[in-house]
């Protein structure tokens, strides 16, 4: 792979167009949501604490690294896991829902 | 050299999360759109397992299932509530480890590496991600209320910030020039306090803004490890949040009404002095449940502004009971969505639709506002400042500017509260001491329960 840096800045701009672009028309109830989304997305900082750590050459280092492999997995797992849940809410059908209302009227 | 299906496979991954942000953008497909983002991650580290010639299988792995453990017990035991703070600390930990993996590439290769690129970007990752690791703490100790909510500013503030800025730079430049482990860990002390500076005259109400700041910082330090570690998929999904999530920062600041410099810096301006930290004792109107019920018992309309303290009282349930048997009455009910209502950004949106409310009763600010001059009644349930008229008569205060919902135009007004104590934003509401005002005090669950009876007792 090329590592030309003009390679990599030509990504990285169009990467921001695009990252602009797919959320510019997002209605107000979603931000929540969608920030807890693009904040588990860049939990993929998780493949670079896996390639520091396996690399490793010394037991420091590789502390260090296998901190960071926590700390991104919480990012990543944690954050898709819990936009799920908020997004539960908004998509359960609603004969679903008064069923369970039922349920816990009974109780 | 990455082989070239793996590069296929990352740009795969790539297009998973450029379709989970397009699909988080609308009601209908969120769900679907943050699993194909989920799908995209797993497929990611699946690849980097296969392909990289991995060394220590066993203690990462163990890393992964302790670090998993921990982020969905945080997922599935956090309440509703408390969502923007378990926003915050993900962040702050996806900021982290950024910054560590930068710092370890710089052990690792740093005698080695005389790329000018690549030192500039270890010094980003170090410091950005040093600032959105500290800055998420404090936000998670301001919103956990674990500290003042109040904008913190001292005397010397901007000179201290300046000089921690102007440190930044002088280190960035020392490491670049000098690869050392010295400069990398000052870089990364330095950027904490930086981070920590950011957030403290931030007032508890604009935090949220910050959050999504600092997630867009983690997002561009994620997208330059990207660049040191010759990872095209880092750099694109780093990107992709750093541009989403700056987007999505000015978006909630406009619906706030403010500009993005005002929330982080106002304070500076002696802007938020007005917060009043003490309750008041002048005199305001109250009334029993009996008396309310009967209000809304021979109201035509009647609309609904929840806020922040009906969901810590777990009433939403109970204010739907309420809905729904006024609806019965023939009463015309619709709930007043603020954008900012709850702690954050359509965070009432989420609350409301945990207890089952339907979607088409929760009305937008822009379409409700007007309707406030018909209703009989504005039910206000645990809200504050966004109804709060101090945001259009009061340029001193911290809300000045944000748009609220005119529930003091309504002909009469009922405020569901807890207590005389200020709202989220810490100022005194001139609506609370109105005429047309009634104050049912309690707690909202409590209270709205005995409302409900009250209600059904005049319907029998």
């Amino acid at each position: 792979m090329s590592t030309e840096p003009i390679i990599w800045l030509t990504i990285f701009i169009l990467a921001i167009f695009v990252g602009v672009e797919v959320i510019s028309k997002v209605s107000a109830t979603l931000h929540t949501p969608l920030m807890s989304g693009a904040n588990a997305i860049h939990g993929v900082i998780l493949i670079g604490a896996i390639l520091v750590a396996g690399t490793a050459q010394s037991t420091p280092i590789l502390v260090l690294g296998l901190v960071a492999v926590v700390l991104a997995s919480i990012n990543m797992v944690g954050g898709f896991v819990v936009t799920d849940r908020m997004l539960i809410m908004f998509s359960r059908p609603r004969r679903e829902l008064e069923k369970s209302v039922r349920r816990e009227l009974d109780q | 050299m990455t082989p070239a299906w793996a590069q296929l496979g990352y740009l795969a991954a790539a297009v998973c999360f450029i379709v989970a942000l397009k699909g988080l953008s609308s009601p209908k497909t969120a769900r679907r759109g943050n699993l194909i983002g989920a799908a995209g991650a797993v497929l990611a580290c699946v690849i980097v397992f296969v392909v990289s010639d991995l060394n220590h299988l066993l203690p990462i792995l163990a890393a992964i299932a302790a670090g998993t453990a921990i982020g969905v017990l945080g997922a599935y035991r956090v309440q509703m509530t408390q969502m923007p703070q378990l926003v915050a600390l993900f962040n702050g930990v996806g900021g982290g480890a950024a910054a560590i993996v930068a710092i370890i590439e710089l052990a690792e290769l740093g005698a080695s590496t005389e790329q000018v690129f690549d030192l500039i970007a270890t010094a980003f990752t170090i410091v950005v991600g040093s600032v959105s690791f500290a800055g998420s703490v404090v936000t998670f100790l301001k919103l956990q209320e674990l500290m003042t909510t109040r904008p913190v500013v001292f005397r010397g503030y901007p000179i201290l910030y300046g000089l921690g800025l102007l440190a930044a730079l002088a280190l960035s430049v020392g490491l670049v020039t000098v690869p050392s482990m010295f400069f990398a860990l000052m870089l990364a002390a330095v950027g904490a306090s930086l981070g920590v500076l950011l957030v403290l005259p931030v007032g508890g109400a604009d935090v949220p803004i910050v959050i999504s700041l600092l997630n867009a910082f983690t997002g561009l330090t994620v997208a330059a490890s990207g660049y040191l570690l010759e990872n095209i998929l880092l750099l694109v999904a780093g990107t992709l949040v750093g541009s989403a999530g700056a987007l999505l920062t000015r978006l909630m600041a406009n619906a706030m009404g403010r500009s993005l410099i005002n929330i982080l810096f106002g304070a500076l301006k002696g802007g938020s002095t007005l917060g009043a930290t003490t309750v008041s004792d002048r005199p305001v109107k109250a009334a029993g449940p009996a008396d309310v019920a009967i209000l809304l018992a021979y109201a035509q309309r009647v609309i609904i502004v929840p806020g922040y303290g009906l969901a810590v009282a777990q009433a939403q349930h109970t204010l739907r009971q309420l809905v729904d048997l006024l609806l019965e009455r023939g009463t015309r009910v619709d709930y007043a969505i603020h954008p900012v209502a709850g702690r954050m950004p359509g965070h009432m949106n989420v609350l409301l639709a945990e207890a089952q409310v339907p979607y088409e009763q929760l009305k937008e600010m822009d379409q409700i506002d007007p309707e406030f001059k018909q209703a009989d009644v504005a039910l206000v349930v645990g809200a504050n400042d966004v109804v709060n008229p101090a945001a259009e008569t009061t340029p001193g205060a911290p809300i000045y500017g944000m748009p609220i919902l005119h529930a003091n135009q309504a002909r009469q007004v009922v405020f569901m509260k807890r207590s005389m104590r200020p709202g989220f934003a810490g100022i005194e509401n001139e609506l609370l001491y109105e005429p047309t005002t009634t104050l049912l005090f309690g707690d909202a669950k409590d209270t709205m329960g005995k409302l409900l009876a009250e209600l059904k007792a005049l319907t029998v």
